[in-house]
């Protein structure tokens, strides 16, 4: 019995497929060198489990080199480096334990990364996936503004595949921030660049309801109007729901006039 | 000790005739022609650009040149049967197998002073002295390595295989823990349990690569505890594949 396994489990059955030469018994190993090789195993062990473990750290995200290097280190593949790049950069805020929150990272630092990722791999979604979902998703609003704003820009560089983090990142600029003309900002350029027939209407109707929330009751409700009058929406149920809260608009701009009204 | 020496000696002698001096001189005009070509295009931080990424290249590169010079020299001396000669001398076993690490690790050795002489135009010499020294740490563990895959599979393309494997799991099995060990779910999965233990398991049996011949280090100079922690996971790693090529070389029929 050989003690490979000990090192490399399956080296045992490879240095027999591999080797010419037949072997003594294991008598023919001096008991020294038997002794040797379980204290110097048992000493590796022993100072690997004593060893600090591998953590990231807030401050160990460093710089990544120019779009060009990267190119260079993905050998005219890019694609696999993005996808490596990108789980290794996720091991900074999943670490053993959660100890590092997405909020200590360097934003700027953070967006450069995920800019670079997305420009190796523009069809990957994990940068922009991270970037509403999980980075901008944080108690810090000056950092969160910046990673939504991150979003915003590349959404714009291919709206068609991009448009769920856009849609997010209103959602959280409505309802974290409480900024509903950014949250309007986004939902106007969803409405606007996203035009694959693919996308779902609640998508492009953001905008509408945003403005409502803004108490801009009268371009909500043209836009709304304008969405059934389209055409576009079949479904039924859908249409009476839109029917319903263009209804509960004009219900809310009458009831404002006649406030107005009643005033002076 | 005539026996010990003669063997180092027959390995110097290789190196020399294989042309490795002449190898390792045209290694390092192509890493500082490399070197020249980045400082040129570099708007600032010139010399520290330089020096990292050359002395990135020039530790692989020499890890490389070790690795095939062991297994290669290895493989030749046992097809000359100039192995079974060597083992039929009237010497302990060990003495062969010592011969041969203390001859490999000197050319370990040279190779890593040699490669440090084009970075003293770029890096402090602290940095550069640390640098060197665990560079000469680190061939020797791969030296250590290379001997063990070669006297174990015989062959020279599965030696490499191991050889390399070996390398780049060292390299960067802390950063797979780290990704092994990052679960999305707050509550990870059994996949993801059985990944992690069975990473952070390889990981004890391997030794910390990454932690060695850092190049920035020629940069910021390290700590002393850091070259001595660096020196200290050799020593130890290559004591432990002594011992596991001597089980080997002991159980070798002639």
């Amino acid at each position: 019995m050989s003690p490979y396994w000990l090192l490399h489990p399956c080296s045992m059955s490879i240095a027999r497929i591999f080797s010419k030469s037949s072997e003594r018994s294991i008598q023919a190993v001096p008991n020294a060198v038997l002794l040797g090789l379980a204290i110097a195993l048992a000493l590796q062990i022993f100072v690997k489990i004593q060893g600090p473990e591998p953590r990231a750290g807030a401050s160990d995200l460093s710089t990544l080199p120019s779009r060009p290097i990267l190119q260079l280190a993905a050998a005219g593949d890019p694609s696999p480096l993005a996808k490596l790049l990108m789980l290794h950069l996720q091991a900074f805020d999943l670490n053993a334990g959660n100890t590092l929150t997405y909020g200590a990272l360097d934003y700027d630092r953070l967006i450069d990364w995920l800019g670079k990722i997305l420009e190796l791999d523009p069809a990957g979604q994990y940068p922009l996936h991270a970037a509403s979902r999980l980075y901008a998703e944080i108690s810090n609003q000056e950092k969160q503004r910046k990673m939504l704003d991150f979003v915003y820009q590349r959404f714009l560089a291919d709206p068609n595949r991009r448009w769920p983090w856009l849609a997010h990142a209103a959602a959280i600029a409505k309802h974290q921030l409480k900024d509903l003309p950014l949250a309007r900002q986004y939902a106007a350029a969803l409405q606007a660049h996203a035009t694959a027939p693919g996308i779902p209407l609640w998508a492009k109707q953001m905008e509408a309801f945003i403005l409502e929330d803004m108490d801009e009751l009268e371009t909500a409700r043209v836009m709304i109007g304008g969405f059934v009058n389209s055409g576009q929406i079949k479904d039924p149920g859908e249409l009476r729901f839109l029917d319903q809260r263009l209804k509960e608009i004009e219900a809310r701009i009458t009831a404002k006039k006649k406030g107005k009204n009643a005033a002076p | 000790m005539t026996y010990f020496n003669t063997i180092i000696r027959l390995i110097l002698i290789e190196a020399v005739r294989s042309r490795l001096p002449w190898l390792l001189l045209i290694v390092i005009a192509i890493s500082f022609g490399l070197s020249q070509f980045l400082g040129q295009v570099a708007i600032i931080e010139a010399k520290e650009i330089q020096a990292t990424l050359q002395g990135a290249f020039l530790r692989v590169t020499a890890v490389f040149i070790v690795a095939t010079f062991v297994i290669t020299s290895m493989v030749r001396e046992a097809n000359d049967k100039v192995t079974e000669l060597l083992l039929s001398q009237p010497a302990p076993r060990a003495a062969y197998y010592f011969g041969k690490l203390a001859g490999y690790t000197t050319v370990a050795a040279f190779v890593a002073v040699i490669f440090s002489l084009p970075l003293i135009f770029f890096a402090p010499i602290p940095g550069l002295l640390a640098w060197a020294i665990s560079l000469a740490f680190e061939l020797s563990m791969m030296a250590a390595m290379s001997l063990f895959c070669v006297l174990s599979l015989t062959q020279i393309l599965p030696a490499i295989s191991a050889t390399a494997a070996f390398y780049l799991l060292g390299r960067s099995l802390a950063a797979m823990q780290l990704i092994a060990t990052a679960s999305v779910s707050k509550i990870p999965s059994f996949a993801d349990q059985a990944i992690s233990t069975l990473v952070n398991a390889v990981s004890l049996v391997l030794p910390s690569i990454d932690q060695m011949t850092i190049s920035e280090w020629l940069v910021d100079a390290p700590s002393p505890e850091r070259l001595l922690a660096s020196a200290g996971q050799a020593f130890l790693y290559v004591a432990l594949l002594a011992a596991a090529s001597l089980f080997d070389v002991y159980r070798k029929n002639l």
